[in-house]
């Protein structure tokens, strides 16, 4: 029996995070918005 | 021209300068590297998906604190963030990333368990029984001495001072004791050995 050098491939299935996790994340950041003042930057979330 | 990609670097461009459907292109574009990544480490969906939330959080606040530096690398930097996001998690449960079995690696070449086991124990209690009844065989002054000295752990000086006899006496008798253990292991050929 020949050998088999090369390493078995781990099969993983293309995965995505949860839909509400990126749902979050785009009004996070539609929400946010960031002041740079002096030395100091400020974050401004918005409701 | 619907098929028109625009580069990552454009997409961050517009990003920053307020466009955030960039930002939808851009998670749409990259989430099944970033949080198939983020799982082939953690191998948990919910710790997966939290890591994954916080690492575009730092994602999203640097983009729009202008500082990140455009050098076309957005995809190896989110993954950087991931990465240290993982580390962060191993850190924090003081646990070690899972190791995967295969044809080439088990776990168990590197890890072993060190406590006895049944057999063992029994074996262990078996020569110790056989080890009591020789004892049992020796003559009353040796089997003192050496009871005094193994099992309750006497020096040679306390063992002396109870039994009213001196040292040498003591140290000679725990020899006698031995050599005669010795011969009557020898003579029964009874095995010892765990």
């Amino acid at each position: 029996m020949a050998k088999i050098y090369s390493k078995k491939k781990l099969v993983i299935p293309t995965m995505k995070p949860r839909k509400e996790i990126v749902s979050f994340l785009l009004n996070y950041s539609k929400a946010l918005s960031i002041i740079k003042g002096n030395k100091m930057s400020f974050e401004i979330i918005a409701n | 021209m619907a098929n028109v990609q625009l580069p990552d670097s454009l997409l961050v461009y517009n990003y920053v300068e307020g466009d955030e459907n960039a930002l939808t292109i851009l998670i749409n574009r990259h989430q099944s590297k970033i949080f198939g990544f983020i799982y082939s480490k953690i191998s948990d969906r919910d710790i997966s998906n939290d890591i994954f939330q916080d690492t575009f959080i730092k994602v999203i606040k640097t983009l729009k604190s202008k500082a990140y530096i455009e050098e076309g690398k957005f995809l190896p930097w989110v993954m950087r963030i991931a990465h240290n996001l993982i580390i962060d998690h191993f850190r924090k449960n003081k646990k070690m990333p899972m190791f995967r079995e295969t044809e080439e690696f088990s776990i168990f070449s590197i890890m072993s368990d060190d406590s006895p086991t049944i057999e063992n124990k029994i074996i262990r209690e078996q020569v110790e029984i056989d080890l009591r009844k020789l004892i049992e065989e020796l003559p009353a002054d040796q089997k003192e001495v050496l009871v005094m000295r193994m099992y309750q752990d006497m020096s040679f000086k306390e063992i002396s001072e109870i039994t009213g006899v001196s040292i040498n006496t003591a140290l000679g008798r725990m020899r006698y004791a031995l050599m005669n253990m010795r011969k009557v292991i020898d003579k029964h050929q009874i095995i010892l050995t765990n």
